[in-house]
């Protein structure tokens, strides 16, 4: 095998990126304490259930740089895996957003906040650029997030 | 401008090792994948193009003509194959998810007409995949709302 860290062949005008899928399940309750019990019922529907309810939530991470000819690798999979379970998934995997999650205590747990709150968490990935994060809620509703420099500042 | 996607499978082994590295890192970076013996996946390629349809066709592109490129360029190439030994433009390279997805722009970009390849979307598993863009055309992947709650 010739040496595998050649360099030649690579076009800096092709952008790769990396995207890996997680897995995780928590339960929410979709409530803003500002509304009366009417709004947000007529709001939120179902969603509003007093006792909430959980789905299985599947987030999909997307991040873009050079590919070390080293590796082959923009980055080390393990990498990343153990920064978005540290980052992430210890603080949502089986948890209630609501009671568990301090970003949620006077946020909704809608899907399109969880993206925010998650950007926020993985964009100090130390490997490689975070482009964008993608969460289905479940198989038919899924939301994404690539950054507006508002992440972070959410009410 | 409309995007056309036509997805191919194809099934190969592979192995990551760096010769220029000793055994033991070779196990430390890039660890199971290190395996001796290699392991193969069924990956999954998603091919898309960029045009406008044609007034005449109908068609940003010929769907029979991607999908004869398709198998001759890659499905002969690397289906059923070990990347490590059999497919010569990945000699000398890891075999990494990102390393194949270029491998396949650049064998795909040249015969595509000029400008209309734009993504290439390599999975090796469900859970994992590498895209590749020409940078300057089409990184706009604005982020949106896929469907209503």
């Amino acid at each position: 095998m010739a040496l595998a860290n050649n360099t030649s062949s690579v076009d800096p005008g092709i952008k790769v990126e990396l995207g890996r899928r997680y897995r995780f399940s928590a339960s929410h309750r979709l409530h803003n304490a500002s509304l009366s019990e009417a709004a947000n019922h007529e709001i939120y529907g179902k969603c509003n259930n007093p006792h909430g309810h959980g789905h299985n939530y599947i987030l999909e991470v997307t991040v873009s740089g050079p590919v070390d000819p080293a590796t082959g690798m923009i980055a080390n999979l393990a990498d990343l895996d153990a920064f978005v379970e540290r980052q992430v998934l210890n603080d949502y995997d089986h948890k209630s957003f609501n009671q568990d999650v301090p970003a949620f205590r006077n946020v909704v747990p809608t899907t399109e906040n969880l993206c925010i709150d998650i950007f926020r968490r993985l964009k100090t990935f130390p490997v490689a650029k975070l482009e964008r994060i993608r969460v289905d809620e479940t198989g038919n509703n899924s939301f994404e997030y690539a950054g507006d420099n508002t992440e972070g500042g959410q009410p | 401008m409309v995007l056309l996607t036509r997805k191919i499978e194809f099934s190969a082994s592979h192995r990551y090792d760096n010769p220029n590295l000793s055994p033991e890192e070779n196990r430390r970076v890039f660890g199971k994948c290190n395996n001796p013996h290699g392991h193969g996946h069924n990956y999954t390629l998603e091919v898309t193009v960029e045009g406008d349809p044609s007034p005449i066709t109908g068609m940003v592109l010929d769907l029979k003509d991607l999908k004869e490129l398709l198998d001759r360029e890659i499905m002969q190439r690397m289906d059923h194959r070990n990347l490590n030994v059999e497919v010569p433009e990945l000699a000398g390279k890891i075999p990494t998810c990102e390393n194949i997805a270029l491998v396949i722009w650049n064998l795909l970009e040249p015969k595509i007409p000029a400008g209309k390849l734009h993504r290439v979307r390599l999975y090796e598993s469900a859970d994992l995949f590498a895209d590749c863009y020409r940078a300057a055309a089409s990184n706009g992947h604005a982020p949106s709302r896929k469907a209503g709650k």
